[in-house]
């Protein structure tokens, strides 16, 4: 029944406009910046500066609308015998497969066709990429099916897309400000890494400007990424944030009175 | 064909007058009363040639004008006592082709591989030291050339280890050609004037590749410094030129390029700055010349104090570093001019190469950063960008002076 569903689920996102927008967004900017930018050092560090603000962006409000808008047909199904659990499945992976491959197809295309990127570094782009779909589109999921008013459901996502992009590191450089006495390293490191947008850019910020780290606090910064338990670290920190959200919004779907 | 044959005759009665007049005095390993019989025995202007074979011998003391040469591979050994290997206490001694082994560390005598005191045109040349405490220790010697040298350290603390060459009070020397790895300083240079320091490579050492400490009038051109604690140090002196260096890879808390410190009237042309956690740090340093130089890929490429005047930066390549100009002043007292930065976002819209708007290479976030290190982990941050861009409309916390006025809209390649 779930495979039935997903197909069904993937054909309709898949037929908006918009998704294949968002694949030749992504397209015609890594071109852009391959072709525009000096080296690829630079150009990757400024791809990954528009990823990790679009690719939130676009899931949250993409996936919001897409859950509002497929209310009636969630609806329709569910008086049908078919189990809350495979409906939620085909929805948000329904959602999330199609934005993951107009992400890849976009991105790694032109980066291994036309640069010699390093497989580290790809590897790091296309995984906090993978991984912010999901938290957002996740945290999209939760929203509209938490609230039943359109605007405030919209409202919030947005909210909480502004507050971990943008208020959340107005707030870090507030406590460092202020706190800037006391030895903080240990403190910024858990911080800012908590939010799955920081820790994207600072996973990339550590393959490129290894230089400007190496000064005395960014050694403890680099010591800390860089090392295999670093690695280890991030990708639990994303996976807890991707099973997280993924149960958050499946409780709501179950408790949901249609 | 007669006056040919005489021509050779005379000629080789020439030769042979000459080996008369200068002896040639063999040492081999077996030969129980070892080197330091040999130079005793020896006359003003004799050749020693040492054979090849393991010397375990120390403090030979040389006090005649005598050409040592290593014949194969002559190992001295210094293990067996405290001191220097070669003391040279006399003018125009010239060693040549050895291979010196162990010199005992003490913290109380500077033991070298070759030590010269008040020395007057020497020459070591293609010499091969290996864990020697310092390699080559030159106090007081004028005039004298150092070529080709491999100098290897076995170096793990900055108290415990020695320089690979190291001048005190010298003057008109040249340094050529040598390749120095894992002392405390790779060449050091108090009190040196005239020194011309060329094609040297200096990598892995503790504190500098390079270190000058009131050494005027002083050259260095076409040297390689890598992975050291700081490429190299400059202090304290005046009138030194700088050309065609590289500076790689030295990375650390307090690892720069090039530090400049308190020095005056030099010229910095044509050198090449990559992957240093600073390129170039300067604190009291003016009327320097910074001509055609490339910064490639430092953290910052530039960190100039408020009390540098009247230095010039002209035609230099800031390529992809993080931070390009990082200062602590709110005014700057240098001139920046005709550079090509790659920040750089203006226009040029009568085409003439000059972008039409000023650039100031000195971020908002560079100034947070050096007040708070910690603000580095937002590197790259979307919120401090969007400060960055209100900051450019707004100056209020960098430096509105430190400006380059005609910002070249591409890289100068020599």
């Amino acid at each position: 029944m779930f495979i039935k569903l997903f197909k069904y689920s993937i054909r309709d996102v898949a037929r908006s406009k918009w998704l294949l927008l968002y694949g030749l967004f992504f397209l015609l900017l890594t071109e852009f910046l391959i072709w525009f930018s000096s080296d690829t050092s630079r150009a990757v560090v400024s791809l990954l500066n528009v990823i990790i603000i679009i690719i939130p962006l676009v899931s949250i409000i993409f996936g919001t609308i897409y859950t509002y808008n497929s209310r009636e047909f969630v609806e329709l199904l569910l008086s049908q015998p078919i189990s809350r659990k495979s409906l939620y499945h085909s929805i948000y992976l329904g959602l999330t497969i199609p934005l993951v491959m107009a992400y890849l197809i976009g991105i790694a295309i032109p980066l291994i066709i036309q640069t010699d990127i390093d497989i580290s570094i790809l590897l790091i782009i296309l995984v906090s990429g993978i991984a912010l779909t999901f938290i957002f589109v996740g945290i999209a999921f939760t929203m509209a099916l938490s609230f039943d008013d359109k605007v405030k459901g919209m409202g919030f996502s947005f909210i909480i897309w502004l507050s971990l992009s943008l208020i959340y590191d107005a707030s870090i450089l507030l406590l460092i400000w202020l706190l800037g006495d006391y030895p903080l390293e240990s403190a910024l490191i858990i911080v800012s890494s908590a939010n799955p947008i920081d820790l994207s850019r600072i996973m990339v910020m550590l393959k490129f400007d290894v230089a400007a780290l190496m000064g005395y606090t960014g050694a403890i910064f680099q010591r800390f990424f860089g090392g295999l338990t670093g690695i280890i670290y991030s990708i639990s920190v994303l996976l807890i944030w991707i099973v997280a959200l993924y149960f958050i919004g499946r409780i709501k779907f179950n408790r949901k009175n249609f | 064909m007669i006056l040919k044959l005489i021509n050779i005759i005379f000629c080789l009665c020439l030769i042979n007058s000459v080996e008369l007049i200068a002896g040639i005095i063999y040492v081999n390993p077996k030969d129980n009363s070892g080197i330091q019989t040999a130079v005793d025995k020896a006359k003003d202007g004799d050749t020693i040639i040492i054979n090849k074979g393991v010397y375990k011998q120390n403090s030979i003391v040389i006090k005649r004008n005598l050409t040592v040469i290593g014949k194969g591979e002559a190992i001295i050994d210094g293990s067996i006592a405290d001191g220097s290997i070669i003391y040279v206490e006399s003018t125009k001694v010239h060693i040549k082709g050895l291979f010196f082994k162990n010199v005992k560390r003490t913290a109380i005598k500077d033991n070298a591989a070759i030590r010269l005191n008040n020395s007057e045109g020497s020459v070591i040349e293609n010499n091969k030291i290996l864990n020697g405490f310092f390699g080559i220790y030159l106090a007081r010697c004028n005039d004298f050339k150092i070529f080709g040298n491999k100098i290897y350290g076995y170096s793990k603390t900055e108290s415990s280890s020695g320089n690979g060459i190291h001048l005190f009070r010298c003057t008109t020397a040249v340094i050529k050609d040598n390749y120095i790895e894992n002392h405390r300083d790779g060449i050091y240079l108090e009190f040196v004037s005239k020194a011309n320091i060329m094609q040297n490579h200096s990598l892995l050492n503790l504190r500098y590749g390079l270190h000058f400490m009131f050494s005027d009038g002083c050259d260095y051109e076409r040297n390689k410094f890598e992975r050291n604690g700081a490429g190299v140090a400059v202090m304290y002196s005046k009138n030194v030129n700088m050309r065609n260096n590289q500076f790689h890879n030295n990375w650390g808390s307090s690892a720069y390029g090039l530090l400049l410190k308190d020095i005056r009237d030099g010229e910095i042309i044509n050198n090449k700055f990559d992957n240093n956690t600073v390129g170039v740090y300067m604190e009291g340093s003016n009327r320097l010349d910074f001509k055609r130089n490339d910064f490639i890929k430092n953290g910052w490429a530039l960190k100039i104090m408020g009390n540098c005047v009247d230095n010039h930066f002209n035609q230099n390549n800031f390529i992809s570093n993080t931070f390009e100009v990082a200062t602590n002043s709110k005014q700057s007292y240098s001139y920046f001019d005709n550079n090509y930065w790659s920040g750089y976002t203006g226009y040029d819209i009568n085409r003439d190469g000059i972008g039409d708007v000023p650039y100031s290479p000195v971020t908002l976030f560079s100034v947070v950063s050096s007040n708070n290190p910690e603000a580095l982990i937002l590197l790259h941050s979307f919120f401090i960008q969007i400060l960055e861009v209100a900051e450019k409309v707004f100056p209020s916390l960098t430096p509105e002076t430190l400006k380059d006025k005609k910002p070249l809209m591409k890289r100068i390649n020599d």
